[in-house]
């Protein structure tokens, strides 16, 4: 039914607007075709590539094994062909395909064109496909010196990952349906997405998710193999460092987008889909470390192995969470029930197979390494704890509200505050001992000497958060408690970074050329420092004014002071727009001009805000306008946000530290550069 | 109807919730007002408060959530009074009462069920004997050291 009238709103409107003829050519139509013919090829691949390796590494048969490389490349280059198709038919609004009509418009800039591939459901699975099959490309590619059992064990697995979601797209969420009869114009993307920030949100996010694919099938191939070792760990880091990455500058993209965006200057809302890429960040944020005691001390193997799989098991059920409709939430897709129970398939059927052959085999995995309480292997046991704890108090607030319903029969919301005071203490508790146990060394330490290079920077930061405490006078001790960490992390990662370089003469040389894990260790901590500054900020002391403005009027914020020019109504590409426009200044002195929209999208039927941001590198000036009053004027809000741009910057410093250590280990990924000179890596 | 609530929701995304003929005179009251309403739960929305939400309904309970402050009503009062003509389902931040206690501990419970298990790992791996050395074959060694050398 629903479907039927959205057929007769397309035809409707492909009727207004004889003035754009359709684009007849054969070529597209063959295009379309070809991209779904390459997409069930590239799944039949798939399947070969999930079996024949496997035999071959179960009987020691180098030629069965050697399919898995260039099955790889082919399942890469078959579904590349199948998203060039769909971006294709995107880019020449080809209107007898489905999506492009749902999705699309002729008045689109071209970049929203292409970025509307993805911004729908079918979409986004191909890529999400391509990913998994570029992930397994790659480790063929640049796997040379992985042993041959393990390299074809872990292609096949991923493979296996490849061929569910290729059934799940072919089976229920087919990109390449027609139209019986084309209409003459799309339906256009919704306005909210035609922004480069949420147009690139999704590819990192996929990249992240995906990436985690990779970790999982090296962990099920080990569970096969019965054995993990150090240079297992080793191997296994770099995927996960780049699945991490990846899920960092995704997660950060999306808040920063919903920040500017949204219209009041919100950066996290606990949203059940946020909360779904944020689990596995967590979750490979603690895999990221505990690889690092299996690589350099033999130990946590099993620990390490479960949480590879649970990593990608919370990737899968974000998928389902954002498609299904179970939980549901601003950015869930339209949803289905059938793609729904589909997915939830998917999931059981790699979970059940996974933790039953980790329950197998997990007991053959011994651990070698032996150290005192007292150690960097302690500390990181204690993050793992933190971090796999944080994870699950996000997995209870966000699936609780279906429990409830379905257990204890209470229609029940949690929403932020619930998650602000249960998950607030473990990232405390994470932030507290980070420094420490950054510097602490393997196997046996002595507390006294790792901490007393570091009571200077305690010390310093306890006063920062002091002199933030008095201040602010009586407000929560969220913001002081947030600078006290901030500084506490990231001098903790300058004393870090220092002492490595030695004593005596030469230290800053040195420390240039200290290796890049070093680097990327000492930034990431840093970065997370930053981040917790910004957040704790903008939590503590961000100032609102809400108020009706007339031209001329002015209002002042926290020593600013906002003066409303003009209101002008403009005319945008495929969009109306009522722009207000002020002047920002201090103390007397202008800073500069400020133009928040509203703006109206004819053919989507939808208005937005578009906020005026003035950026600043302790603080934010926010302006969103709202509808004029009936006694004359316009709704205006403006905010003061106090470290707003250290949320994000602390993000991208996350993620730099990140390329660094990955830089560091490049060497290692890469076939045949084993002699090159290397740094230590990562810790 | 669902398609609808979905519509009425994606047309209040550019959402500005609380509006100035909305706000109090009195800014302790208008103080308490937004800080009960930033906790309740637009009915009509997804996940949003009725604090930031434009809809309709939000803008009708925050007027409620004021008129029973004006009234005389402590937070409290006038957050069971939404509660009971609109159920648990409002409060974004669930109850400790009944089954939710669940939901409040989980966190602290699985935290120190780590706690211990980590504990008792690290003191079995604090007294384990050094381990044999690696019973690998002259061919793994000499790849191992390959892989390790840096």
């Amino acid at each position: 039914m629903a479907s039927a009238n959205r057929d007769n709103v397309i035809r409707a409107t492909g009727r207004l607007r004889l003035d754009r003829p359709r684009r007849c050519a054969i070529i597209p139509v063959m295009i379309t075709e070809l991209g779904h013919f390459a997409l069930i090829l590239a799944c039949l691949v798939a399947v070969l590539q999930a079996t024949i390796p496997l035999i071959g590494a179960h009987k020691r048969w180098p030629g069965w094994m050697a399919v898995a490389e260039p099955a790889a490349t082919a399942q890469f280059l078959l579904t590349a062909a199948a998203f060039a198709a769909l971006t294709y038919a995107f880019v020449i609004s080809d209107f007898s395909v489905r999506l492009v009509v749902l999705n699309s418009h002729t008045d689109k800039p071209m970049l929203y064109k292409v970025t509307g591939v993805w911004g729908n459901h079918e979409g986004s699975m191909l890529l999400w496909v391509l990913i998994v099959a570029l992930f397994g490309a790659a480790v063929a590619w640049f796997g040379a010196n992985l042993p041959p059992t393990l390299k074809a064990r872990v292609l096949a697995v991923q493979a296996m990952v490849g061929v569910a979601f290729f059934l799940f797209i072919l089976l229920t969420s087919n990109p390449f349906l027609r139209m019986a009869v084309p209409p003459f114009n799309g339906q256009d993307l919704n306005p909210l997405l035609q922004d480069p920030g949420l147009a690139f949100h999704p590819p990192f996010l996929y990249l992240g998710y995906v990436g985690l694919s990779m970790t999982f099938s090296f962990a099920v191939a080990a569970l096969i193999e019965g054995r993990v070792d150090a240079a297992w760990g080793r191997w296994v880091r770099p995927w996960t460092l780049t699945a991490w990455i990846f899920l960092t500058i995704g997660i950060a993209l999306g808040s920063w987008w919903a920040y500017y965006e949204l219209g009041w200057g919100g950066f996290w809302f606990w949203d059940p889909v946020e909360n779904a890429s944020f689990m596995p960040w967590l979750i490979a944020a603690a895999l990221l470390h505990s690889a690092i005691v299996v690589e350099k001390r033999e130990a946590l193997k099993s620990w390490t192995i479960l949480l590879a799989i649970i990593a990608f098991g919370f990737s899968m059920v974000g998928a389902f969470i954002t498609r299904s409709g179970v939980l549901t939430s601003v950015h869930a897709f339209a949803t289905d029930p059938e793609r729904g129970v589909f997915l939830l398939g998917i999931l059981a059927i790699f979970m059940i197979g996974a933790l039953t052959l980790f329950a197998v085999r997990a007991g053959a995995m011994q651990a070698k390494g032996v150290f005192s309480m007292v150690s960097r292997e302690s500390v990181l046991v204690l993050n793992n704890i933190l971090l796999a704890v944080s994870a699950f108090v996000v997995f209870v607030g966000t699936i609780w509200p279906l429990v409830a319903e379905m257990a204890f029969d209470r229609k029940l919301s949690v929403g932020e505050p619930f998650f602000n005071a249960a998950f607030t203490p473990f990232m405390i508790g994470l932030g507290l001992i980070l420094p420490v146990g950054a510097m602490l060394p393997w196997k046996r330490a002595k507390l006294g000497r790792i901490v007393r290079p570091l009571v200077p920077a305690f010390i310093l930061a306890v006063a920062i958060g002091a002199l933030a405490w008095a201040v602010q006078s009586g407000r929560s001790a969220l913001g002081p408690m947030g600078l006290f960490l901030a500084a506490w992390l990231v001098m903790g990662a300058g004393i870090d970074l220092w002492s490595r370089t030695g004593r005596g003469q030469g230290r800053l040389a040195r420390l240039a050329r200290l290796p890049g894990a070093d680097w990327g260790k000492a930034v990431a901590h840093a970065g997370f420092g930053v981040t917790i500054a910004g957040v704790a900020a903008m939590m503590a002391w961000e100032l609102e004014d809400i108020r009706v403005m007339h031209e001329g009027d002015t209002v002042d914020i926290a020593g600013y002071t906002l003066r409303l020019d003009t209101v002008e109504d403009l005319e945008g590409p495929n969009y109306l727009s009522t722009m207000a426009n002020f002047t920002l200044m201090r103390e007397g002195r202008v800073l500069g001009t400020m133009h928040p929209e509203k703006r109206v999208y004819p053919v989507a039927q939808m208005p937005t805000t578009e906020a005026a941001l003035n950026n600043g590198f302790l603080r934010d000036i926010y302006i969103a306008v709202g509808d004029p009053q009936d006694g004359g004027g316009w709704a205006v809000r403006s905010y003061y946000k106090p470290l707003a741009n250290w949320i994000w910057g602390g993000s991208i410093l996350m993620a730099l530290g990140g390329f660094l250590s990955l830089s560091d280990r490049r060497f290692r990924v890469a076939a045949g550069a084993r002699k090159l000179p290397q740094g230590v890596p990562a810790e | 109807m669902k398609r609808l609530l979905l519509v009425l929701c994606l047309l209040a995304a550019p959402a500005l919730g609380v509006q100035p003929d909305e706000i109090l005179d009195d800014p302790v009251l208008e103080e308490r007002a937004r800080d009960i309403s930033s906790g309740l739960r637009c009915l009509v929305c997804r996940n949003e408060s009725i604090d930031d939400s434009n809809a309709e309904l939000a803008r009708d309970l925050r007027l409620l959530v004021r008129e029973r402050l004006v009234a005389g009503d402590s937070n409290e009062e006038a957050v069971s009074y939404i509660v009971d003509r609109y159920g648990e389902y409002v409060l974004l931040k669930p109850k400790t009462t009944g089954a939710n206690l669940l939901l409040w501990l989980a966190g602290p419970i699985m935290f120190g069920a780590g706690l211990i298990m980590g504990g008792v790992y690290l003191r079995r791996r604090a007294i384990a004997p050094e381990p044999e050395t690696a019973r690998l074959s002259k061919e793994e060694e000499s790849r191992l050291r390959d892989i390790l050398r840096d």
